[in-house]
């Protein structure tokens, strides 16, 4: 483990911007955390977190993937793709390194997203320690430590210092270039202590999976409730769009005169469209709509994923729902332990 | 803060429903915090004995709901309004977009609705409980309490409240209000001071926030198009981001256009905005607009009175005077 | 090397009865207007909604003109008095977007007025061009 001041922050970000772009939270004009490229006199945010999760750096909302152009009776087809730069995100919470484990599995399994990969393979993620959890945090259901974050590095911030400790080789490969002082645990040991009895304070302390997962396909897609639960829906994309684990995408096509950009754009299961085929559309009602949001984190993912959970708990939803619909209410309501 | 108490509303809701005169109640249910109320329909009385609250964080409008609830029901619907849905609720009236016969609907005044990121501005993260009394009162899991006057809390549209009047309903719960006279049209003109150059980059700046999450437009009880230009693969205009800066300005101007001389400054859109974007500024330069060429005119005001874009006279401004006397 | 002169790209909405008329009367007189004002013929001016005039911008026009018949000798009887009303709207509110005011206008000409038609086309186009290229209203995609 190692240690630096908090003061010394700015010198470190310096050192790693020689090599690569630094992106931490930091707040907008509106008092939001936004991650933004660090440069002299940008100061790290001290919201809990960022209004729109990490997801964004791997996987943008809109990406485009190729090109092509039509001269005469030629179609000339330009592959646009280019290695990604080096980047390094600073300030991320446990919930959000998490949802990468989630997103791997979508998107490196075969056949593997080169678009996605590439950027993995050039960002490094270093975690922050959650010391002031908010009411919305329930990461702890889906057995994540927020004391002690993955990530490629792991930092714990206290009053005047910061602790630092590597995960993987990428950020043992970042930290050694960083001459830090090494220093032993303890102080990191008593934050993780005292975080972890604020965790068990929580208002959502107490929500359990137990009732999904795998399997659970039959019991729970029927449910009455499902039509209760989505009776307000207003079938806009605010969930799907702050959430770190929602993956799909729409592929489209862009035509500006010369020629067609073809690109892909974040999609979501709450619109009217959403895998909408040739014969129409599999999900007619918001009702069924909604159901798909849920039951892909809850039931689906866990099924093909080795019992992972398709949720991080990172709470964007509960603050972001227009009419303030969740995953929690839904998990209290269709899992029936409330 | 809110005059009128909870019981007072459960209490109609549930001997509405007994004595059949109606077959479910639209209104808002408990949440998980004291603050994240859902809209919801009830039809069973111990849910609405358990689950109905009225305080100051139920700013959701109705009216809307009622285009597809009225449809699928069987009788009436019992539905609350504040005195700004009463004007949507007109308005959607005047464009015949539900069967009044099937709404039985109660006005309740409104002291003004609290705006929960105002709150957690002052109170930080971790509420644990929220208590609307004279002073909303806040505790936190961190132990921190908080007396904070809702005054300094309100909403943005609660701040420049435009009506306290209810201009439609069948049955009145406590005191009528009046029009008020508000400032709402104070930061519009502010902006219209500004240089072109300020405006474009203030603007800019604010609608390159937007995720093109089209909360914005769901929650609007002006946009009940059963499919939106911007959602019709057909219009060349479908998109679901924004992969260009120009595709954020052209939907935000296209749907204030749509809903001008529609909008009744519900500021529904601001308060759902995810991105914090102020939306209503649009809708009010429009309503600044339509009262300044065409004479005042309110949205909802009165049924079947006729929107100032489906509506001339011969003597109107022509678009090259506009911009008389503004050298900005 | 010769710099390429920068020559505005501007969009016309002509209606069929009048000021289509007009830019026909304006060529038959030989009169002169720039090449780079394109018409579109639309049916009446109202049928010109506000989406047009942002696609047009989005395509690459510097500038959008929309002409129609004189208040009071709409065709269809009271379609440009609509146009008015929206038009009056639109420009402000794109005035209030930061976007020049110049680059979108408003002209009544009949189909008795050739002369009117050039020269407020060279009017148009000349104002459009000094303000230069329409970079607030852009997509970039479509400048590949």
């Amino acid at each position: 483990m190692f240690k630096c001041s908090i003061d010394s922050l700015d010198k470190i970000f310096a050192e790693i911007s020689k090599n690569a772009t630094v992106y931490l939270p930091v707040d907008n004009d509106d008092g939001k955390a936004v991650y933004t490229k660090w440069e002299n006199g940008v100061k790290w945010s001290n919201e809990l977190n960022t209004v729109k999760s990490l997801k964004d750096f791997f996987f943008p909302q809109v990406e485009n993937l190729m090109e092509f152009k039509v001269e005469g009776k030629n179609i000339e087809i330009k592959d646009i793709r280019t290695e990604s730069e080096d980047f390094v995100v600073f300030g991320v919470r446990a919930c959000d390194v998490r949802s990468f484990d989630i997103l791997d599995r979508v998107f490196l399994v075969e056949p593997c997203d080169s678009y996605y990969a590439n950027r993995r393979e050039h960002g490094v993620i270093i975690s922050v320690a959650c010391t002031r959890p908010s009411e919305t945090c329930f990461c702890n259901t889906f057995g994540i430590d927020a004391t002690s974050p993955n990530g490629d590095i792991t930092v714990w911030k206290t009053e005047d210092a910061l602790y630092w400790n590597a995960n993987t080789e990428k950020g043992k490969a970042l930290l050694d270039k960083l001459n830090l002082d090494e220093c032993d645990d303890s102080a990191v040991n008593e934050q993780k202590a005292k975080t972890a009895e604020i965790m068990k304070r929580l208002p959502l302390a107490s929500l359990t999976t137990e009732n999904f997962g795998g399997g659970k396909t039959d019991e729970l897609f029927n449910r009455p409730e499902w039509k209760t639960l989505s009776e307000s829906c207003l079938g806009c994309g605010t969930c799907t769009f702050v959430c770190p684990t929602c993956q799909c995408y729409d592929i489209k096509e862009f035509n500006n005169g010369n020629g067609v950009i073809r690109f892909r754009c974040w999609d979501s299961c709450m619109y009217s469209d959403f895998t909408k085929m040739a014969h129409g559309n599999n999900r007619l009602s918001q009702v069924e709509r909604f159901r798909q949001r849920f039951m892909h984190k809850l039931v689906y993912y866990p099924e093909n994923n080795e019992g992972i959970f398709g949720c991080v708990g990172c709470g964007r939803c509960l603050a972001k729902c227009p009419i303030s619909m969740n995953i929690v209410k839904v998990m209290k309501t269709i899992g029936g332990n409330d | 803060m809110q005059k009128i108490s909870r019981d007072i509303l459960v209490e109609k809701a549930i001997s509405m429903l007994e004595n059949g005169d109606v077959c479910s109640v639209l209104g808002w249910r408990k949440g998980e915090f004291d603050y994240d109320i859902t809209p919801a329909v009830f039809t069973d009385k111990d849910d609405i004995k358990n689950n109905f609250v009225w305080n100051d964080f139920c700013g959701a409008n109705f009216s809307k709901y009622l285009v597809q609830k009225t449809r699928k029901a069987e009788g009436k619907i019992l539905v609350f309004l504040k005195p700004c849905d009463t004007y949507s609720f007109n308005q959607l009236l005047t464009e015949h977009r539900f069967d009044r016969e099937k709404v039985y609907a109660i006005g309740i005044p409104c002291e003004g609705m609290v705006d929960i990121n105002k709150i957690k501005e002052i109170t930080g993260d971790g509420i644990s409980s929220i208590d609307c009394g004279d002073k909303i009162t806040v505790n936190t899991i961190y132990g921190d309490k908080f007396d904070i006057d809702a005054t300094n809390v309100l909403s943005e549209r609660c701040i420049n409240c435009k009506s306290k009047k209810h201009v439609a309903y069948d049955e009145l719960i406590g005191d009528e209000g009046e029009v008020l006279e508000s400032n709402r049209f104070d930061e519009v003109t502010k902006l219209e001071q500004m240089t072109p150059d300020e405006r474009f980059a203030f603007w800019q700046n604010e609608l390159s926030k937007c995720i093109r999450c089209n909360a914005c437009r769901d929650i609007c009880p002006a946009c009940t198009c059963e499919k939106c230009v911007f959602d019709n693969p057909k219009s060349g205009v479908e998109n679901k981001a924004a992969a260009n800066s120009f595709e954020e300005k052209m939907f935000h101007i296209i749907r204030a256009f749509h809903v001008a001389g529609r909008c009744t400054d519900c500021g529904e859109c601001s308060r759902v905005c995810p991105q914090h974007i102020p939306l209503h500024l649009l809708n009010r330069k429009f309503i600044k607009d339509i009262d300044g060429f065409y004479g005042e005119y309110q949205a909802g005001d009165e049924v079947g009175s006729r929107a100032p874009l489906v509506n001339y006279t011969t003597e109107d401004i022509e678009a090259a005077d506009i911009f008389e006397g503004r050298d900005n | 090397m010769q710099v390429k002169e920068y020559k505005p790209l501007i969009v016309a909405f002509c209606c069929n009865w009048c000021s289509y008329a007009g830019a026909d009367l304006a060529g038959n007189n030989r009169l002169n207007y720039p090449a780079d004002v394109k018409i579109i013929r639309v049916p009446c001016s109202c049928r010109v909604n506000p989406m047009f005039i942002l696609r047009a911008f989005q395509r690459g026009a510097d500038g959008v003109i929309l002409c129609g018949c004189h208040p009071g000798d709409c065709h269809y009887t009271s379609g440009n008095y609509y146009t008015r009303r929206r038009m009056a709207l639109l420009f402000s509110m794109l005035d209030y977007l930061g976007i020049e005011r110049e680059r979108t206008r408003v002209e009544w000409v009949s189909a008795a007025e050739g002369a009117k038609f050039a020269a407020t086309m060279n009017d148009f186009a000349e104002k459009v061009a000094a303000l230069g290229e329409n970079k607030r209203l852009e997509d970039l995609r479509c400048k590949k």
